[in-house]
């Protein structure tokens, strides 16, 4: 009979500084094992959908910043596509353009994001974090330059985007691509061969591709199984289908695939803002849509490639000025359906990892 | 033994001679062959008071002092680290930012003292103290200059080590008494790792010690021909990371991983207790590196400049190592870091021990040739780069996913 | 390009596999009988000229007369993606069958669905409340729901 001691239960969250935001786990441990896990989500749930249907097309664009409030350019982009959808409207090529720009530079800053605090959650104290700030400033300070804010942009809108890019946001764009590679490899230099985070994440939460496909996993977490799974590449969108990038995969699905996936990732990012840079033509930025946009009766799924994964809004329309349905896919909160098998078994410091490796946002899980 | 070197200060002297002079002391108030210039203010009979008011003036005084550069730590670690992540630190409070631990230590003061419904009050309140405590006791032995320290223990080290072993019950007792979850895994954790960094720790002290022949810490520092590092730099690495792991630094900082167990053993603190704690740990980074550089960086003794300021300069550059380390590395997991000691530092440090011992029985360290000594720091080197290398390679290992995974299920499945 | 299968090309073949699954298709759309559901997703996942291995969403939109339960479908195999419906009638307990047997990224988007909209979904293990809390008065995203004054 061997000794055993009682299994302890504890709430990992709301109320905890690893968790990203207000998300709670019910852990069950043994010790420093973790025998299960139970999400417990809704601390951050605001009703978006219900509030989208009683405002007009355009101010929903406000509500989708508010979603993903560190990737908010990529919220609003799909949400114009499906509005786009709805109506049928071209876009001018400039402003689609314009939102290839605005995606591509979110999803640097995102990805930004998700490499610090994962860093932060391996316990390393705010360097690798504070380094990541450091740049995701400089995206920010550009997303300023457009549109005159910083998180919570309302850049996009139906028929193309808010406004022109000022003269100064090109020079300042063309600086920011000469100079993001070489952080990159700061980047790299300061982790991807670092002894004690490759202990930490090489083979701990693998996750197989079937696996992750069956959990409607996409994004990132989807791409480092080894599954090159990019909707830009399978199913482009914008001007993604004349721009030249890869989608590049891990190998074992595990934690460290996942962080090195989100830094190849910018990488091609960057390779895109240059083609965009090069290619950008002139014209106008914006579809002739009236204010009061009202799209014929019918529905449309609209989609994009956001940081987290596969973004979709599923609006259903009745003729009138307001949405008549607004469903969120929200990727973020798809891809915790495979939380608890990656989880249980791992001690209490994977776990923490593991759960920052999948990169979630709050905003957008709870909705 | 040697005299306790108290009674040979002059600020003691003075002060005991000023409150206990007398016919009886003649000999230590005044120089050979004179009388006394006055009795001092005690009657007859009190000198015992006298000997204590002035031994405590001392210890008084030095601890202020000790305390104060424990503040300035304080501060330099937090704009040193500001440094380090491309930030400013603080800098308002004050010129440059410098009376930021006194700004601090005035907020946490007038907080209010929580302590939660569940806790084991007398345990609670006593554990900061304890904390705190061996800090200060480690620097009864300390040789802080040419001729400065309270007293020249002749079982110095293993007085330090066993002061600074306390600090594992302090942090149990903290974890234990709050009552609470993240606490206890915080006291779990600190028992398992600071006992097991305690051997390595010990162990690399005591190729020091073979070769020193001395367990006093200012004899320790008058036999270092060049300094111990030069022909221990194994065991200056080993005593490196055990003792960053007993200050529960980073790698190392389980016992209050804070995206872990948010701020494991003392999550339930608050107010000046809190301070304690957080007090102790950054003043146990000074005494470490004063230990340390008196073992290996030869202590007070360098040219041109005094030696106190020698000393200082020598401990402030080591606790500039610890916040290098801390701002660069994240932190291992449990069962590395209990690997780390047990397979890694352990095995290195009986090496380390084997190869000095032989050495120490071939050359006498005290009639060595200057030859001899670099040969020796050559041999050292080598062993340590290689045994390094070898048990790095011995212990990296491929990660227990799906046997990790099926246990735990088995486990589940066994209704627990 | 991720090829759009119309409900006029994806009908046929599930009528051919189930006579009794499919409602009707136009316009593009597909709807099956919410009782079939499982077993269409079954043969939507399994039959390799289909493939549909990615669950995009799971959605509910309430009609007032009745709610439509809407799947998006993609299959990483062919690329090509379909949109699927089930009307379920009623108000009280409106019910369909769970697909979480098949995909697996079903689980939380239908305790979602059950949680806003108050569709339950059978042979769901663990059907409860996602976003709100246990106790919580009717399901917000109904269109006849109202607040209950404070």
């Amino acid at each position: 009979m061997p000794l055993r001691t009682e299994p302890v239960t504890v709430n990992i969250g709301p109320q905890h500084p690893s968790t990203h935001g207000v998300f709670r786990m019910r852990v069950t441990f043994d010790g420093e094992v973790v025998l299960d896990v139970e999400p417990v989500f809704g601390y951050l749930h605001r009703g978006s959908e219900k509030l989208a249907e009683e405002r007009t097309y355009t101010q929903v664009i406000t509500l989708t910043d508010r979603l993903d409030y560190v990737a908010s350019m990529t919220s609003n982009q799909a949400y114009v596509l499906a509005c786009e959808q709805l109506g049928d409207i071209q876009t001018p090529e400039r402003g689609r353009y314009l939102r290839v720009i605005a995606a591509e530079l979110q999803r640097v800053a995102s990805h930004l994001m998700a490499t610090g605090f994962l860093l932060n959650d391996l316990g390393a104290f705010a360097t690798p974090l504070m380094y990541c700030f450091r740049e995701r400033e400089k995206v920010l300070d550009l997303f300023e330059m457009l549109c005159g804010a910083r998180i919570t942009m309302t850049y996009l809108r139906v028929g193309g985007v808010f406004q022109d890019a000022p003269e100064e946001f090109w020079p300042a764009l063309k600086r920011f691509v000469a100079e993001m590679p070489h952080y990159i490899d700061e980047y790299e230099q300061l982790l991807s061969e670092n002894e004690i985070l490759l202990a930490r994440t090489r083979g701990v939460g693998v996750l197989g591709t079937g696996e992750a496909l069956n959990c409607s996993v996409t994004g990132p977490v989807l791409r480092s199984t080894g599954f090159a799974w990019d909707l830009r590449k399978v199913d482009p969108y914008e001007v993604y289908d004349r721009l030249e990038f890869e989608v590049p995969v891990g190998e074992h699905g595990d934690n460290y695939d996942r962080y090195k996936v989100r830094i190849l990732e910018m990488r091609q990012s960057v390779r895109i803002l240059e083609q965009c840079l090069a290619q950008v033509p002139s014209g106008p930025v914006r579809a002739e849509v009236p204010q009061l946009y009202r799209p014929p009766p019918g529905e449309a799924y609209g989609r994009v490639e956001s940081p987290k994964g596969e973004l979709g809004f599923y609006l259903v329309s009745d003729g009138g000025i307001a949405p008549y349905r607004c469903k969120v896919r929200s990727p973020s909160f798809i891809n915790l359906t495979v939380l608890r098998d990656l989880l249980v078994g791992w001690k209490l410091a994977d776990m923490i990892v593991t759960f920052g490796s999948i990169d979630v946002n709050m905003g957008e899980v709870d909705r | 033994m040697r005299p306790f070197l108290l009674e040979e200060n002059a600020l003691f002297r003075g002060l005991y001679c000023w409150l206990g002079a007398n016919e009886g002391n003649r000999g230590f108030c005044t120089p050979e062959g004179e009388a006394l210039a006055r009795d001092g203010l005690l009657p007859l009979g009190w000198e015992w008071l006298a000997y204590g008011a002035a031994g405590l003036a001392l210890v008084l005084l030095l601890v202020n002092a000790f305390l104060v550069l424990v503040m300035l730590y304080t501060y330099m670690e937090r704009r040193v680290m500001a440094r380090f992540q491309a930030r400013l630190g603080p800098n308002r409070v004050g010129r440059f930012g410098l009376l930021q631990p006194v700004a601090d230590a005035i907020k946490l003061l007038t907080k209010e003292d929580v302590a939660p419904t569940g806790a084991d009050r007398w345990v609670f309140n006593l554990a900061p103290i304890v904390m705190f405590v061996p800090v200060l006791l480690v620097l009864a032995v300390l040789p802080f200059g040419r001729g400065s320290f309270l007293a020249d223990l002749n079982v110095g080290v293993l007085y330090v080590v066993a002061v600074t072993t306390v600090t594992t019950l302090a942090v149990f007792m903290a974890g234990f008494a709050s009552g609470n979850r993240y606490a206890m895994f915080g006291a779990m954790r600190a028992v398992a790792q600071l006992i097991s960094y305690e051997i390595p720790v010990v162990l690399s002290i005591v190729g020091v010690l073979l070769l020193a022949r001395s367990l006093s810490l200012v004899e320790i520092v008058e036999a270092q021909r060049v300094p111990f590092v030069v022909v221990q730099p194994l065991a200056f690495f080993i005593f490196l990371a055990g003792s960053s792991a007993e200050l529960n630094r980073t790698p190392f900082d389980l016992l209050e991983a804070e995206s872990e167990i948010v701020a494991g053993y003392h999550i339930e603190y608050s107010g000046m207790k809190f301070g304690m704690l957080f007090l102790a740990e950054f003043a146990a980074v000074l005494t470490t590196s004063g230990v340390m550089a008196t073992l290996f960086l030869k202590g007070w003794e360098g040219p041109l400049l005094p030696s106190h300021l020698w000393f200082l300069i020598k401990v402030f550059g080591l606790a500039f190592l610890f916040i290098w380390i801390r701002a660069t590395l994240p932190r291992l997991r449990i069962d590395q870091v209990m690997g780390f000691a047990w397979k890694f530092l352990l095995p290195l440090s009986l090496v380390n021990v084997f190869v000095t011992a032989a050495e120490a029985l071939a050359w006498d360290w005290e009639t060595m040739t200057p030859q001899q000594v670099w040969a020796m720091g050559g041999i050292n080197l080598l062993v340590g780069m290689v045994g390094v290398v070898l048990f790095s390679h011995l212990v990296r290992r491929p990660a227990p996913r799906r046997a990790a995974r099926a246990r735990a299920a088995a486990t589940a499945e066994e209704g627990v | 390009m991720t090829r759009a299968m119309r409900g006029e090309e994806l009908g046929p073949h599930i009528q051919a596999a189930f006579p009794q699954g499919v409602e009707r298709w136009e316009g593009g759309s597909l709807w099956i009988r919410p009782e079939a559901v499982l077993d269409v997703a079954r043969f939507l996942k399994e039959t390799p000229p289909l493939a549909f291995d990615l669950l995009n969403s799971i959605t509910a939109v309430d009609y007032v007369e009745h709610f439509e339960i809407v799947y998006h479908l993609t299959s990483t195999v062919h690329n090509h993606k379909a949109v699927l419906k089930a009307r379920v009638y009623g108000r009280e307990l409106p019910s369909l069958p769970s697909v979480t047997s098949v995909w697996q990224g079903a689980d939380f988007q239908e305790r979602e669905v059950w949680d806003l909209m108050g569709v339950a979904f059978t042979g769901h293990a663990n059907l409860k409340r996602i976003m709100l809390w246990e106790g919580f008065p009717g399901h917000p995203l109904r269109k006849d729901y109202l607040e209950p004054p404070r």
